[in-house]
């Protein structure tokens, strides 16, 4: 075991979901030196599995003031900073004839007490604003709503981290939290690589674990009663809607559409769930047919639209009463010192809260880490843009102009990914150019790129990064070249091989649930092909 | 990244969430294999839908080199229509406006008119060198290409003089629709059929003002007038069809594919009270034969070695057959059937001088098949590939319905039913 605490970090923050890496990178643009550690990959947690809605704050506004108000600031602020993880799509509340009308003007009161702006659109103008919407509403309210890609979002904060010079390391889980007395000096890792442990010290220890902060918290001996609420989510094929579509009445099942990069979700469900089942991530069968059910009186076109996946996560929100539902608890924004809290020195815990608010989490967390650490510098990360959003004269129209071939799908997507570090990307040779995953228009060029800077280990890894896989095909014709290209640059071939298995394994597993149709035709083809070609075995799983 | 928002757009069109991504059709593409620029069909046709679904920007112009063959869709195991995704693409994303060129291609009926007016002046003027240069550097029409010959008697004016009459005094009926090539370059296709349907106990009628069909409109994004003209069309063979029971046939491949398919599927114009009557010569025939109600004689003299060419509509509408099987019917007629393939010309595309060397290069293995194939004649029913073939290879080029006009022995046929 490694002893050595000749390197001691100001601070050692676990978890590499969005919460975790904006606080990394708040702390590291702070001057402090930071750790940042993640058991699997960034964004595996509920930051890699939620809706992507880049909320105004409308849907919180008439049951959580607090909650609306800090979305609607944090929205605005992520269309600066981040503008290449986000669309400005703007949504709509519709009102069905099942639901109370009376409930708008409600509505459009406390959006404006909040700060959100609104507008009320005649139905008629609703229908051509957004076709796919149920031409039956009877009430539409437009609202500032987008979309967030949680992947480029985190990965980005972690990318700027580390150009402030954080460590980081994945496939490191924590163990145990190292204690002397009634102080917190580090922690103890696993090393899923090596398979071994390590420990690591910190003058401050900040749990960012999300649902498993309520694990961590256990190692370092104080207890947070979290609350998992299970979600789950349906990813359509391609995109049906352009602009967010929601319900204008009470949060409930299944009321929000929303349209992300090539695809659209719909969601989601909510469920208690004891917290022993965090890790298992399953979508019944009633789930699937509640989300199709109330889906398609949003937009009645879903119901002969392909579904892609199914997927859940839990949403990390810390028990306030005994609400069953889980539903009317704020999804406030939970900081604690618990050194004040629990008479633990060198420990914080930053939880709750949402996707959308996660900078303005990193920014809490930070200043109370600043201050126990008796560092003076104001947060920035409200105005410093993320990588990949600094302004830039190349604009998607004109990413694929300087060639006129069929590369041009691979460079506009390029840039699309990663913004103004497209350019990262080599382009212009055809060989580079030609496409690993054809649905998603992803080059050599751009999964060189990923391995080389984006912290990849494996396949999946990949996957977060360029949307390898995340197509209509699901990996039929992209995982081997994927896994051609990573075993080229850091895998051993037996490996090669068990990754290419995992990979597929758990494109499966997202398919299962809603395997009819077309995705079972494709999936068949797919085994036909990794299996009856490849000579593919399950044991390689 | 603010996105436009009103723009309404479909939803699941031309079942492009069917693709399983097989790549089949990718390999089955005339134009990918000479032309590394085209995305081909899968990433033009439904992983592109995909991405401009998601972001108009994503329309990427080199699908304009699509020749629309639709090979790509008869080669689809998954009944994807990826040639209209392709088109329909273009008509509502693309932002290059047609040139002069194209306006001059494809308004094929006016330009037909000015120029059969003018047909000794037309023809020589266009056929002189320093014409086609000019016409190459300023209008980038290909020089190498050369234009149709104009008709001096349009067939119109032909039929209404000569022929007319005559229809009256047959029991059955059917009207013909001629298409531009017929009236404005070789009236005598039409003159063939007339005396083959009239052999076969038929009157044939012209429709009420038929409009050119416009598939060089629809290919040159002249979409406005494409939808006017095939309203147009689609009343004017409702007349026929529905009002006087008169089914319409054609002789053109192109025209007639383009009304039955095309005017649905990329202009929206319904046309499905007369899409089962509207349908190729060839097949009225065979058909009336396969039921026993029709039986050709033919002269005993004939003697031909020809090769049949399958023109790209022909093979989406999978109608080739009925043409060969009448070819073969013909005593004395040794049949060669070409290899199916693209010749390259794809209407008024290969026209135009960016498109020259690919529409050459995809022609290419069909032109070598021709030349060794050693036939009097090559035989076809797309006019476009008729020109095509016959600028390059040493072949002339025949439509099948002229081939039986030659072969019929009239007196007989008529025999046959007057009995
Ligand atoms: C179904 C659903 C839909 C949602 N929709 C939205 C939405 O539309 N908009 C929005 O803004 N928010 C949404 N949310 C909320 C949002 O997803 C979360 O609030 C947010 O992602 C939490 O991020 P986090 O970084 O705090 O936690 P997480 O993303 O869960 O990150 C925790 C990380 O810690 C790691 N970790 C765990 N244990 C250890 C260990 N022992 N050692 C090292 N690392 C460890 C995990 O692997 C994980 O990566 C949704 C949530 C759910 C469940
Ligand atoms: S229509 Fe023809 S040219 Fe166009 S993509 Fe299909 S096969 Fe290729
Ligand atoms: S042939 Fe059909 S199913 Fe196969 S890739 Fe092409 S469009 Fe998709």
């Amino acid at each position: 075991m490694n002893k050595n605490r000749s390197k001691e970090y100001d601070v050692i923050i676990i978890g590499g979901g969005a919460t975790g890496a904006g606080t990394a990178r708040d702390c590291a643009m702070r001057g402090l030196s930071v750790l940042l550690v993640e058991r699997h990959d960034f964004a595996t947690g509920a930051t890699g599995r939620n809706h992507g809605l880049l909320h105004s704050g409308a849907r919180y506004a008439v049951t959580d003031h607090e909650s609306a108000a800090e979305c609607i600031e944090e929205n605005m602020i992520l269309r600066k900073i981040a503008n290449h993880c986000i669309e400005e799509n703007d949504g709509l509340f519709l009102t069905l004839p099942e639901d109370d009308i009376a409930f708008q003007s409600q509505f459009v009161d406390a959006c404006s007490s909040a700060g959100i702006s609104t507008e009320i659109i005649d139905p008629k103008l609703a229908l051509q604003m957004e076709p796919s919407a149920n031409p039956d509403l009877i009430g539409a309210v437009r609202v500032p709503d987008g979309s967030v890609d949680p992947f480029r979002l985190t990965m980005s904060n972690a990318l700027d981290a580390r150009l402030h010079g954080t460590d980081i390391l994945t496939q490191h889980e924590v163990t145990d939290i190292l204690k002397e007395q009634d102080r917190v000096i580090g922690v103890e890792l696993f090393d899923h690589g090596k398979k071994e442990k390590v420990n690591y010290y910190g003058k401050i220890v900040c749990n960012a674990a999300g649902i498993w902060g309520h694990h961590i918290a256990n190692f370092a001996g104080v207890n947070i009663n979290m609350f998992p609420a299970k979600g789950s989510l349906l990813i359509f094929g391609h995109r049906v809607n352009k602009m967010v579509l929601n319900r204008c009445r009470k949060p409930a099942n299944a009321d929000i559409l929303v349209p992300g990069d090539t695809i659209c979700l719909i969601g989601t469900t909510s469920e208690r769930i004891p917290i022993e089942e965090i890790d298992n991530m399953y979508v019944s069968k009633d789930d699937v047919d509640v989300l199709i059910r109330e889906g398609v009186k949003l937009s009645p076109s879903l119901a002969t639209t392909r579904i892609l996946r199914a997927y859940a996560g839990v949403r990390p929100l810390v028990a306030a009463d005994d609400d069953p539902s889980g539903r009317s608890i704020s999804r406030g924004i939970v900081l604690m010192d618990h050194k004040e809290r629990d008479g633990l020195e060198g420990f914080v815990t930053i939880t709750g809260g949402k996707l959308m608010t996660y900078r303005l989490m990193a920014e809490e967390a930070t200043d109370l880490i600043c201050k126990k650490l008796s560092v003076d510098k104001k947060c920035e990360t409200a105005s410093i843009p993320l990588p990949g959003s600094e302004k830039s004269e190349e604009t998607l129209s004109n990413a694929g102009n300087k060639i006129y071939t069929g590369a041009s799908i691979t460079q506009k997507s390029a840039k699309d990914r990663h913004g103004s570090l497209a350019h990262k990307i080599a382009n212009g040779d055809s060989n580079e150019d030609s496409m690993v995953c054809e649905c998603e228009g992803v080059s050599i060029g751009e999964v060189k790129y990923a391995i080389n800077e984006l912290h990849v280990n494996n396949l999946i890894d990949l996957r977060r990064r360029t949307r390898v896989g995340m197509g209509t095909c699901q990996g039929e014709l992209c995982a081997c070249r994927a896994a051609g290209l990573l075993c080229e640059s850091m895998e051993e071939a037996g490996k090669a091989k068990d990754d290419l298995a995992n990979f597929l394994q758990e494109r499966w597993k997202g398919m299962s649930p809603i395997a009819w149709g077309e995705t079972i035709n494709e999936i068949q083809f797919t085994s036909w092909i990794y299996e009856g070609i490849y000579g593919l075995k399950p044991e390689n799983n | 990244m603010k996105k436009e928002i009103f723009k309404p757009y479909n939803v699941s069109d031309n079942n492009f969430e069917q693709c399983v991504k097989c790549t089949i059709c990718t390999v089955y593409c005339p134009v990918l294999e000479v032309n590394p620029d085209y995305p081909g069909p899968k990433q033009s046709g439904p992983d592109g839908e995909r991405m401009r679904l998601k972001d108009p920007e994503f329309y990427d112009e080199a699908l304009k080199l699509c020749l629309n063959c639709k090979r790509c869709e008869v080669a689809c195991p998954s009944g994807v229509k990826i040639g209209d995704i392709i088109q329909s693409a273009r008509i509502k994303y693309s932002k290059s406006k047609p040139k002069l060129r194209d306006m001059i291609l494809a308004n094929t009926d006016i330009v037909g008119t000015m120029a059969s007016t003018f047909a000794p002046i037309v023809n020589t003027a266009v056929a002189l060198k320093p014409v086609r240069k000019v016409m190459d550097s300023v209008l980038k029409i290909d020089h190498h290409r050369m234009f149709p010959k104009y008709t001096g008697l349009r067939f119109e004016t032909w039929y209404r003089r000569y022929a007319e009459k005559k229809q009256k005094e047959f029991k059955k009926h059917v009207s013909y629709f001629h298409g531009c090539y017929v009236n404005y370059n070789f009236p005598q296709l039409g003159k063939d059929l007339i005396k083959i349907m009239n052999a076969a106990g038929y009157g044939v009628h012209l429709l009420e003002k038929e409009k050119c069909c416009g598939v060089a409109l629809i290919s040159n994004g002249l979409i406005k007038q494409a939808t006017k003209q095939a309203k147009h069309n689609v009343e004017a063979f409702k007349k026929s069809i529905v009002d006087k029971n008169m089914p319409v046939i054609s002789t053109s491949s192109t025209c007639i594919f383009t009304i039955r398919d095309e005017y649905p599927h990329l202009l929206g114009v319904k046309n499905e009270e007369i899409r089962d009557e509207s349908e190729l010569a060839t097949r009225f025939l065979f058909r009336l034969i396969d039921e026993g109600k029709l039986k050709l004689a033919f002269k005993k003299n004939y003697k031909k070695r020809i090769a049949y060419h399958t023109p790209c509509h022909m093979e989406k509408l999978g109608w080739s057959i009925y043409s060969t099987t009448l070819l073969r019917m013909i005593p004395g007629l040794e049949f060669v059937n070409l290899e199916s393939q693209c010749c390259g010309i794809a209407g008024t595309y290969g026209f135009k001088k960016e498109n020259y060397e690919t529409s050459q290069e995809v022609g290419k293995p069909l032109f070598e098949q021709i030349e060794k194939s050693k036939v009097d004649f090559v035989a076809t029913d797309c006019e476009t590939c008729k020109w095509q073939i016959e600028m390059s290879t040493s072949n002339k080029v025949q439509h099948p319905v002229s081939i039986l006009a030659e072969a019929i022995d009239v007196e007989a046929t008529m025999k046959l039913w007057q009995e």
